[in-house]
């Protein structure tokens, strides 16, 4: 049988999208030379002036750095820890159930909001946690005052947190709930068995079944740790709440696009890519070591 | 599911129904509400009457939101970037999974290629540079500029990729034994047995295109070219976060009504489809993550 190679075609095969991931990935990895420039769009990369790591160090001077980035870390990990919880405590809410027609109608309505942009749920959310929105109704009639959420620095990072956990938990509940029914089910009957509850047997035979999925998950997390969400946080945010709503990604459009630093913006964006990538490519070869899950 | 057809309900089945009713309520809560807005009357809603149910319930939001010409413009370009979008993301999805799929002992730079896709996708140089390159290729205020840039969805190329190489060789060896070359293997063996996973990623890409809005906000300067989302962002968020003047309230509340209609239609495309394609958008999550 002739082996003949069809390399030829497979390099034809991928020109049109390589074209693509070339002009609009690798190109743009030149513009970093920004980062070290005192930029000026009218005289372009080529003739703006080196300032060497000058914008790195006015970075680090900076006390909105500190500020960013414990507000990108704080909100990032809250997220992170209700994004195993909730899920998790549906999955294996979803998992007892005995009424499996209901069962896939939850499913479905519980993984919906993921699909919808943050731009609708902000407006929605927006109207929801107004003074005169339903959320403050509530407040008002137990408390007797209302609540300006949205405008709170207390306030803020829970509401997003919390509509995060409200737009995303079905996904990451699915996911769990597929780990849950692949756990061994002679393992449960062996429990029953030995006379466990239905709480002795989440104890000792799903939670344990499910870690490693749980563990899978945490890891791959971590390269998006400095990822807080910048669609959700732009759509809900205000200068009110910059102290404490302001992460790295909308702090970078806001300097970069609105105030025109370009070398700053491109300094503060390319570190925190590199720092990023480091943690993804750790994750993956923690993730790949231990579980086994290889992306490619 | 091992479950004993004739098992008897306990109450704390009940109990754990009704817990999950409660969230699976409190998911749609929010729709429900919004829905209930765009169709309640304007002074009841300015005067915060709305809770769960429309008060003085009309049409009128609807109604005026036909004569928003500038909501249907935005529309419309919403429209064409997905059909536009789509049919690029489908294609080069399609035809870089499958040569990225292939052993190295039958493709020598496989490798290469997918270190080069994993790493732009892992590491950029930020907003600054990724602008320039669209301003400078005179893409700005072309639909091009919604469409070209997320050309190749690299996460759903992987996926595909690691789909692609699940396939069973027999197939493909019989259609080589066929006379096969790799177009016609990609064309009428492989992609036809992916379809599934293929329509999965492709819904996927279509769905992000509608709720893309960052891109038409900084790509497009015309008013006539900005996206959907990007309309609504403009028209509804935005206010919101520049007239910070007065403490208690930072919307307007006149609009509350027109804007909730808009809204809603916003969402319209969305759960209309997503009943049907149901299967596929569950299937899009177990994809690419729980892996032997």
């Amino acid at each position: 049988m002739g082996k003949k190679s069809h390399s030829l075609h497979y390099h034809l095969m991928l020109a049109p999208g390589m074209a693509f991931i070339i002009v609009f990935g690798i190109v743009p990895l030149f513009g970093i030379a920004i980062a070290f420039q005192d930029f000026i769009p009218v005289k372009g990369i080529t003739g703006s002036r080196w300032v060497g790591f000058d914008n790195f160090v006015y970075m680090f001077q900076l006390d909105d750095s500190k500020r960013i980035l414990f507000n990108t870390l704080y909100i990032s990990i809250l997220k992170m820890i209700m994004q195993i919880i909730v899920p998790v405590g549906t999955a294996l809410l979803l998992h007892e159930l005995v009424f499996p027609r209901m069962k896939k109608w939850f499913q479905t309505i519980i993984y919906l909001p993921h699909f919808l942009s943050w731009v609708i749920l902000a407006g929605i959310l927006t109207d929801m946690l107004s003074a005169q929105g339903l959320v403050n109704k509530v407040v008002q009639a137990l408390f007797g005052e209302t609540v300006f959420f949205l405008g709170s620095n207390f306030w803020f990072p829970i509401v997003v947190v919390l509509s995060d956990v409200w737009k995303e938990f079905g996904f990451n509940a699915i996911i769990f709930l597929a780990a849950l029914t692949a756990i061994n089910p002679s393992l449960y009957e062996a429990a029953e068995i030995d006379g466990a509850g239905r709480l002795r047997k989440m104890w000792s035979v799903t939670l344990p079944g499910i870690m490693p999925t749980i563990v899978l998950v945490t890891t791959l997390n971590i390269g998006q740790v400095l990822n807080a969400g910048f669609d959700q946080i732009y759509n809900l945010y205000n200068p009110l709440v910059y102290q404490s709503g302001d992460i790295i990604d909308t702090y970078v459009y806001r300097i970069g696009l609105v105030q025109y630093q370009f070398g700053l913006a491109t300094a503060v964006g390319s570190l925190k890519s590199l720092v990023g990538f480091i943690l993804i490519f750790i994750s993956y070869r923690l993730a790949a070591k231990y579980a086994n899950y290889r992306i490619f | 599911m091992l479950l004993s057809a004739k098992r008897r309900i306990k109450p704390t089945d009940i109990v754990l129904l009704l817990a999950m009713l409660a969230i699976t309520l409190l998911c749609l809560l929010p729709l429900v509400y919004i829905v209930s807005l765009s169709l309640s009357g304007k002074s009841a809603a300015a005067a915060g009457l709305v809770t769960l149910f429309p008060v003085d319930f009309t049409f009128y939001s609807y109604q005026y939101m036909l004569s928003d010409h500038r909501f249907f413009e935005a529309f419309g370009v919403s429209v064409e970037r997905v059909v536009i979008g789509g049919i690029i993301n489908f294609a080069l999805t399609i035809l870089m999974a499958f040569p990225l799929a292939k052993e190295r002992s039958e493709f020598k730079s496989r490798n290469v290629y997918v270190w080069i896709i994993i790493f732009t996708m892992m590491f950029n140089g930020g907003l600054i540079p990724w602008y320039m390159v669209v301003k400078n290729l005179h893409l700005i205020d072309t639909i091009w500029a919604l469409t070209l840039p997320g050309a190749v969805p690299v996460f759903n190329v992987i996926l595909l990729m690691n789909f692609f190489r699940n396939q069973p060789k027999e197939i493909s060896e019989a259609a080589v034994v066929d006379g096969a070359g790799p177009w016609r293997m990609l064309v009428s063996v492989a992609a036809p047995l992916a379809l599934p996973a293929i329509a999965t990623v492709t819904l996927f890409s279509i769905v992000n295109h509608w709720n893309a809005f960052f891109d038409g906000m900084i790509l497009m300067n015309k008013q006539s070219n900005i996206p959907l989302q990007t309309y609504i962002q403009q028209l509804v968020v935005q206010p919101v976060i520049s007239s910070t003047t007065r403490a208690e309230d930072l919307i307007n509340f006149s609009q509350r009504t027109f804007n909730a209609a808009k809204i809603v239609v916003t969402m319209v495309p969305i759960l209309v489809i997503y009943p049907f394609l149901q299967k596929y958008f569950v299937t899009g999550i177990t994809l690419g993550s729980v892996k032997e």
